[in-house]
């Protein structure tokens, strides 16, 4: 750092020196990149855990609801897909829809409207189709993702479409 | 760092955009008289100089305890889920262990280096004046890690810590009238609970840390204020004799290599030996044989239990709770007890002092340890 104000002596010493310093820089270095390795991993470890617990929780292709179909028509449930909150519909003709309740405009979580048939979103009043999922009208530039849904035993079986 | 302390105009492009900032910085905020007090800022060197470094050892360990801490705070739970929460950290989130331990034994490794600390300026007599603040402030600074000790023991509730703070909040019980009210307040309720994890954490984490810091502030400041303290003996040798090496760049490197030491020290500790968690706290079952408190509280636990058995009942707690709080204040009186080096004049008096309460401290220490049943899981 202070190079410049090393006395000029002949050119032989002067390489010495300068090699000497810069050997001592380079292994100041290493080892400094070793401890902050040795101590930036284990935080990074720490800080990230939840983030991948939750990845693993979200790795799921099925659930299982099993009150799910005492549901009374035109009402909805909220569950969780992995830790996505999703949406189960009874439509009034017996048939029964479920998809990710995620806003795609900006991630809040819209709700099942049943005077008016429709997914709306609270937040920038964005509106899907409560069927298909279907983005009607509003900001949000994507329909929601939808599942599958079977109904076995008297329980609701929601899968990856 | 030392590019910005030395804005002197060099050639190349980069360290006149250098000075430029340096300047606009220095303009603003009036840094240059800063670095001329670090640059001209000397550390004595005699044969006692290696008690220098334990101030800063003991910094290093309040640091690394504050990052750890903060890491924890990520994860705990004050109030009915903290053992739970505890148990997640150790066992479940990758690391956790490892922070925790590191936490423990960065506090417990504070706590050794400022005993050692103490002791050292004590007998290199550096309380004396102008340095009675300094001297203060530090066993204020102690007293209050103490506190932290405590109260931080209390949070992962298992059984060895519901124990320890509920024999240590009955220590203040045997005061007179407002005794077991005070108790209670602290405990908030009549019994260890859940309350009292609250009140410990709030105290922990946001009341200690807003008393600690600025004190500590003001013990660095001090520091910085009056330079080191010189013994006697070197008090003794003319000016010209006494022998200084700048604090920029060889005393802190030396310090940096010193915190070096003290974090492979803390690193092996913490690695090898990791911090354990207890069963879950429960109020019914019977304390654990080898039920202790830390060591730092060791020697009063251990005080209070001899003068216990010497007098019967409250009595014997009063008396080794006042013995205790004398020892403490005669501590803290002593800068004016032992006020100066008149003519280079060692006190003997102070030595002695200082000697007898090292042996008290040490003796009650390991009698307390020797006395011990053995753990029982």
């Amino acid at each position: 750092m202070s190079d410049e104000s090393q006395p000029q002596v002949d050119n032989e010493a002067s390489d010495d020196l300068l090699s000497r310093r810069g050997f001592i820089k380079v292994v100041a270095a290493g080892v400094g990149a070793c401890y902050a390795g040795a101590i930036g991993y284990p935080v990074y470890q720490y800080l990230a855990s939840p983030v991948e617990q939750a990845a693993m929780a979200a790795a799921v292709n099925e659930v299982t609801l099993p009150q799910a179909a005492s549901l009374p028509k035109n009402t909805a449930l909220m569950f969780r897909f992995g830790s996505k909150p999703s949406i189960l519909i009874h439509h009034d003709d017996d048939t029964w829809s479920a998809m990710s309740a995620v806003c795609t405009h900006l991630g809040c979580t819209a709700g099942y409207v049943p005077e008016k048939k429709v997914i709306f979103c609270p937040c920038h009043g964005g509106t899907y189709d409560a069927r298909t999922g279907a983005n009607i009208s509003g900001p949000p530039p994507k329909p929601l993702a939808p599942y599958k849904v079977e109904i076995t035993d008297g329980k609701v079986i929601v899968t990856r479409a | 760092m030392e590019k910005s302390s030395s804005p002197e105009p060099k050639s190349t492009g980069s360290s006149i955009l250098l000075h430029q900032i340096w300047n606009w910085a220095d303009e603003r905020l009036g840094l240059e008289p800063i670095v001329q007090l670090a640059l001209k800022k000397r550390v004595p060197e005699h044969r006692h100089s290696f008690w220098y470094y334990w101030g800063g050892i003991t910094l290093f360990f309040f640091i690394v305890m504050c990052f750890s801490g903060v890491l924890l705070l990520i994860y705990y739970h004050p109030g009915e889920s903290s053992y739970e929460s505890v148990r997640q950290i150790t066992y479940d989130i990758k690391f956790g262990w490892l922070i925790r331990s590191a936490h423990s034994w960065s506090a417990n490794l504070m706590l050794a280096s400022a005993f050692v600390h103490m002791f050292s300026t004590f007998f290199l007599k550096a309380y004396r004046g102008p340095r009675e603040f300094t001297w203060w402030s530090g066993v204020g600074l102690l007293l209050l890690g103490m506190i932290f000790g405590f109260s931080g023991y209390l949070l992962p509730m298992d059984d060895l810590a519901y124990f320890a703070t509920k024999v240590g909040l009955s220590i203040p019980t045997v005061i007179p009238e407002v005794g077991p009210w005070i108790a209670s307040l602290i405990r908030g309720g009549p019994e260890v609970s859940a309350f009292t994890v609250s009140r410990f954490f709030a105290l922990h984490v946001v009341v200690l840390p807003a008393l600690f810091i600025p004190l500590l502030m003001f013990h660095l400041y001090l520091v910085q204020k009056h330079g080191m303290s010189i013994p006697e003996s070197e008090e003794q040798k003319p000016e010209s004799e006494r022998k200084s090496v700048p604090f920029f760049p060889n005393f802190a490197m030396k310090d940096l290599a010193m915190w070096l030491i003290a974090l492979n020290v803390l690193a092996l500790m913490a690695a090898l030996f990791p911090w354990g968690l207890g069963p879950a706290a429960d109020a019914l079952k019977p304390a654990p044989m080898d039920i202790h408190p830390e060591w730092y509280f060791m020697s009063s636990f251990q005080v209070l239990k001899i003068f216990g058995q010497w007098f019967p009942g409250e009595l014997g707690e009063f008396i080794g709770l006042a013995v205790f709080n004398l020892g403490l204040i005669l501590w803290v009186l002593i800068p004016f007890i032992d006020p100066s080096s008149k003519n280079g004049r060692r006190s003997r008096l102070a030595t002695y002092f200082g000697l007898l309460a090292l042996f008290i401290l040490l003796a009650t220490t390991i009698w307390g340890y020797a006395v011990l049943p053995p753990a029982t899981h």
